[in-house]
């Protein structure tokens, strides 16, 4: 196929809403929201919790979060398949090439940036806050809702930040879903193995939504940072 | 309002601070009782902030104790404070009210009652909505008043809070403080704006070094100091 061609291909497939594009869109969005969607509820309170807290170790806890937030996603995908696979830990379970397994894989990679980043939110705003909260009675863990709320804007910046790592990676969803067709191919999969197999035009097309997702993403935060402003 | 026992007179009772080895505050014994302006007054680094820190339960003694009056231990401490830099939640002014008020577990109607009567009594009700980290120093430290009177205290600490603020700012706050003292809280604040402790005090607690050096009613401490650190500072000396 010519190079126009491929491209007004894949502008059709994704114009067209083609059921089974669909399909592979919404299982991506699902897949990634659940676990970002986990990911906040554990990490939040985590990270808050971090901040506040201080005890022997707690830098190397730190220093490792920070360090896990460039975790390869192979790697990621490789420590959830081993404890799924059948003789693996958690094998009895049955949950390897699910899209449960893939939303686990995809919480590992999310996890520790919404932690390291909430605990330096989190703490920053407690310096400043200090004074303050621990005159009218909130501290330790009574302090953390107001922290986290008045955190809200950059936290919502670190959830978009690990929804865009976790819906942009393709090691640790191939490796823990298989890429069964209809079952757990997601989009960047699915780019992988058609583009090997020669059908660009569902790859590129699958492309343009990552494309346009990111962009939206990065549109929605810098609209929360300016929300954000108004508040100083 | 009062419908519970005071919890003056504080006792403030051979009370020491220790920071990086060294006495900040040093056996410092004072009392504070029902009613009227105390200041304390004294050069940068007398311990000044340390005392008021102290007494609100913010820090904690290494020596000695502060007291309040019997049966006044609990969750409602009814002591509140403000600081030198107003401390502004990223919430709007009436929010950074209602949550002060919802700390010390006041809910519902009574909150939004109290938030607005807040509100109206420091004449913020037409910034009720705005962000309260973008109002002016002014009107800021106007809020962190108004939240901590919001709390219903009967001592109000108050740290140097007009240093920061331009001179019309500055007499509008203590225009405010002398109407909390005429509505019967008690206020106990820092500063070191002579000026300002001679306009605001009823009574002065000078303090150099961490000690206590000269307690007396204002009318007495400015028309004639009995130490040598005091005449000195009221001759704006600088004293170390």
């Amino acid at each position: 196929m010519e190079f126009g061609a491929i491209f007004k291909a894949a502008f059709a497939l994704v114009v067209g809403l083609d059921p089974g594009f669909l399909a592979i869109v919404g299982l991506s969005l699902r897949v990634t929201l659940t676990a970002v969607l986990i990911a906040a509820v554990v990490g939040l309170p985590l990270g808050a919790a971090l901040a506040l807290a201080r005890f022997p170790g707690r830098s190397a806890v730190i220093v490792c979060l920070n360090a896990l937030m460039g975790l390869p996603p192979v790697v990621a995908g490789l420590f959830v398949f081993l404890m799924l696979s059948r003789s693996g830990p958690l094998g009895p379970l049955g949950l390897l090439f699910t899209p449960t397994a893939m939303i686990a894989a995809q919480v590992i990679l999310v996890l520790p940036i919404v932690i390291a980043l909430t605990r330096q939110t989190v703490e920053d705003l407690w310096s400043e806050y200090r004074d303050h909260l621990r005159s009218v009675g909130l501290e330790g863990i009574r302090a953390i809702p107001t922290l986290l709320f008045d955190g809200r804007f950059a936290l919502a910046t670190a959830l978009l930040a690990g929804f865009g790592r976790a819906s942009a990676e393709v090691g640790a969803v191939l490796i823990v879903g298989g890429n069964i067709a209809g079952y757990t191919r997601t989009m960047t999969t699915t780019i992988t193995l058609e583009t090997s197999k020669g059908d660009l035009a569902l790859a590129l097309g699958l492309g343009i939504v990552l494309i346009a997702l990111t962009l939206a993403i990065n549109a929605v935060a810098f609209g929360a940072s300016r929300i954000g402003a108004r508040y100083a | 309002m009062r419908d519970v026992a005071s919890i003056l007179p504080l006792a403030v009772d051979a009370v020491s601070f220790l920071g990086d080895g060294r006495r900040l505050i040093d056996g410092l014994s004072f009392g504070v009782s029902a009613g009227g302006l105390t200041v304390l007054l004294g050069p940068n680094g007398a311990g000044k902030s340390l005392t008021l820190r102290l007494c609100h339960g913010l820090l904690t003694p290494n020596e000695g104790q502060v007291r309040w009056a019997a049966g006044a231990e609990g969750r409602s401490r009814r002591h509140a404070m403000v600081f030198q830099k107003p401390i502004m939640l990223r919430r709007s002014v009436e929010a950074n009210i209602a949550h002060a008020l919802a700390a010390a577990g006041v809910f519902g109607a009574e909150r939004r009652e109290r938030s607005r009567a807040a509100l109206t009594r420091f004449g913020l009700s037409d910034h009720a909505a705005q962000a309260a980290r973008l109002l002016s120093g002014g009107e800021q430290q106007r809020l962190a008043i108004a939240r901590a009177w919001s709390l219903r205290p009967e001592l109000l600490f108050l740290d140097e809070p007009t240093s920061q603020l331009d001179p019309a700012a500055t007499r509008q706050i203590e225009e405010l403080l002398a109407g909390l003292v005429a509505e019967g809280i008690t206020v106990l604040m820092s500063t070191h704006d002579l000026g300002q402790a001679r306009r605001l005090a009823s009574r002065v607690l000078f303090l150099h070094r961490g000690k206590l050096i000269e307690e007396a009613a204002a009318a007495t401490f400015f028309a004639g100091p009995r130490s040598p650190e005091a005449r000195a500072f009221l001759a704006g000396e600088l004293i170390w």
